[in-house]
């Protein structure tokens, strides 16, 4: 692997910036491995990192049916923020805050993650107490959350409209300082090269089609466009196709598909300093490097797998992002693009066993997995190469909705993302 | 927005419905004999079938009745709404029956 640094870029820079190699190789698939990961998206790649770094285990192949990062991974507004309300979620989030925080040095590769806050606004009396139950919450379980009023808010954030003569006036907010944003593209690619160097193949155009297994049921391999591979370690990580790649399988999860979105206007000079959220009117807004408003919409009503959605649900946030930002109102949206988010009944994942030896699924992130993704590839890693779960994700069972233990973030927030 | 062909009252704007989830999913009948993990799957497990979709609708700001549609979920493309009570058409999802 090239290293990244100073001095790397200042003796390319002498050859014309011609001597730079691929940052991973193009494999093709091997006969057998000693781990597949179904899914090459951040979670996926995350994973196989983790396999060869952390637990030795580096004889391992991601398959993607795509090219990586293409589903989710590149598609997300890429807020980071740990502050969710019950302790399970709060431990599981602030590992991948805390892994967040040197990912870049971790991986010799700039993920531009920029802790630059994250804020969530309060409109109603309702959402004055239930944030502030997460405030708390969070500080219990050494989670930094802070409450802000209505001008606390608009000196972190100056675009913000705080006057009390619109529809959903701002009554405060919730504001996590070490939360913010980073590079999603870069989460792949980091990912993928740091794998890469320590023996992982990277396979593209490698859709998973079936699996292999023994007399006694058990994982053999996979069956690929490709042609079959063989492993006795499967993990699946393939967010909203979560569902059919189980269905060869013959499991069945508590999983719906739905189409999310996202849209960036035209870029403009810096004015958006962090990140604002609402989950009452739902509007969620930050700026890219480039100067370029990025908002996050809804989800559609119906479960599909269409990746786009309807233009009604983007006009509905911009409604309520031009009442947040008056200032906004002129502007000009460049585009808009939708993946497919796989959404659990409690709005937390699953990070698991599953009933057949040998195969595991990590899934049900829905629309707010990209800040997890380094807590949930270290700890998915682990559950893997240990044939049991991390600490951290034992409660994440899929027997948690037979059982009667969720996690349930659905109703302690309604969105999350 | 998708336009939805309400079974009681023609096509209509989807802003119009509201989506009731994957259709057909019947209560146990005797609830007393039901595992635990059979009421888990009826109150958690879905299809979410990538393809041809039974689900219900309802016409919320319109006749306000419950309907059945059958939708491909690779296209958002509705082959058939057909009323409560009524069994789902025999059709694939080229729209042939
Ligand atoms: C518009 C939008 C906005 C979002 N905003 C946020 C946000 O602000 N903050 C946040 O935390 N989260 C957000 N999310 C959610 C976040 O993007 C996801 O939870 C996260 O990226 C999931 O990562 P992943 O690696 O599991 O999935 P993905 O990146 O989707 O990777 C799964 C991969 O599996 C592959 N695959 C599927 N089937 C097969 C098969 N049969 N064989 C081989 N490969 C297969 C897919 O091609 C895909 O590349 C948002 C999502 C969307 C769509
Ligand atoms: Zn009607």
């Amino acid at each position: 692997m090239q290293k990244f640094s100073a001095w790397s870029l200042l003796k390319q820079s002498f050859g014309g910036h011609q001597g730079w190699q691929p940052q991973w190789r193009r494999a093709s698939p091997k006969p057998a491995y000693d781990a597949i990961i179904i899914g090459g998206g951040g979670h996926g790649l995350g994973t196989a990192y983790y396999l060869a770094a952390e637990h030795g285990i580096a004889n391992v192949a991601v398959l993607e049916k795509g090219w990586i990062g293409g589903g989710n991974t590149g598609r997300n507004t890429t807020i980071i923020r740990s502050n969710y309300l019950f302790d399970e979620s709060a431990r599981l989030y602030d590992h991948a805050l805390k892994l967040w925080e040197h990912l870049s040095q971790v991986l010799n590769y700039n993920v531009m993650y920029s802790p630059r806050g994250v804020m969530m606004l309060a409109h109603t009396v309702h959402d004055v107490q239930v944030i502030k139950r997460h405030v708390h919450a969070n500080r219990g379980n050494g989670v930094d959350n802070e409450w802000l009023s209505p001008e606390d808010a608009k000196a972190f954030c100056p675009p913000l409209n705080i006057e009390s003569n619109i529809r959903y006036p701002v009554m405060g907010a919730a504001l996590q300082r070490r939360g913010g944003t980073a590079r999603h593209d870069a989460v792949a690619w980091g990912y993928a090269r740091a794998a890469d160097a320590l023996g992982v193949d990277i396979i593209e155009n490698c859709e998973v089609t079936g699996f292999k297994r023994d007399a006694n049921g058990a994982i053999e391999g996979v069956e690929t466009s490709r042609g079959p591979i063989a492993s006795r370690r499967v993990g699946v990580v393939a967010a909203g196709h979560t569902s059919v790649v189980l269905g060869y399988a013959g499991i069945k999860l508590p999983l719906e598909s739905f189409p999310l979105q996202a849209l960036v206007s035209e870029p403009i000079k810096p004015v958006v300093p962090c990140v604002v959220m609402s989950n009452s009117v739902h509007a969620y807004i930050s700026q890219s490097d480039k100067g370029e408003l990025v908002i996050g919409a809804g989800t559609d009503a119906y479960t599909s797998y269409t990746q786009r959605g309807a233009l009604h649900v983007n006009s509905h946030t911009l409604e309520a992002i031009c009442e947040l930002f008056p200032a906004f109102r002129r502007m000009r949206m460049l585009r808009n693009w939708g993946g497919i988010v796989d959404v659990t009944p409690d709005r937390s994942p699953i990070i698991a066993k599953t009933t057949i030896p040998g195969l595991y699924v990590n899934c049900g992130w829905g629309t707010g997995g990209f800040k997890a993704t380094p807590g949930s590839a270290n700890v998915f890693a682990w559950t893997i190469a240990r044939d049991e779960p991390h600490p951290i994700n034992a409660p994440f069972t899929i027997e948690r909705f037979r059982d009667g233990f969720l996690i349930d973030e659905a109703a302690a927030a309604a969105v999350a993302h | 927005m998708l336009v939805i062909d309400c079974p009681y009252c023609g096509p209509r704007p989807e802003l119009e419905f509201s989506y009731g989830g994957q259709a057909h999913i019947a209560r146990p009948a005797n609830p007393a004999t039901v595992e635990t993990s059979d009421w888990a799957a009826f109150l958690y497990l879905r299809s979410n079938t990538r393809g041809l979709h039974a689900e219900r609708w309802r016409h919320v700001r319109g006749c306000a009745r419950f309907f059945n549609a059958l939708r491909d979920t690779t296209t958002d493309k509705f082959i058939a709404t057909y009323r409560t009570g009524e069994p789902a058409p025999a059709i694939d999802s080229r729209g042939d029956r």
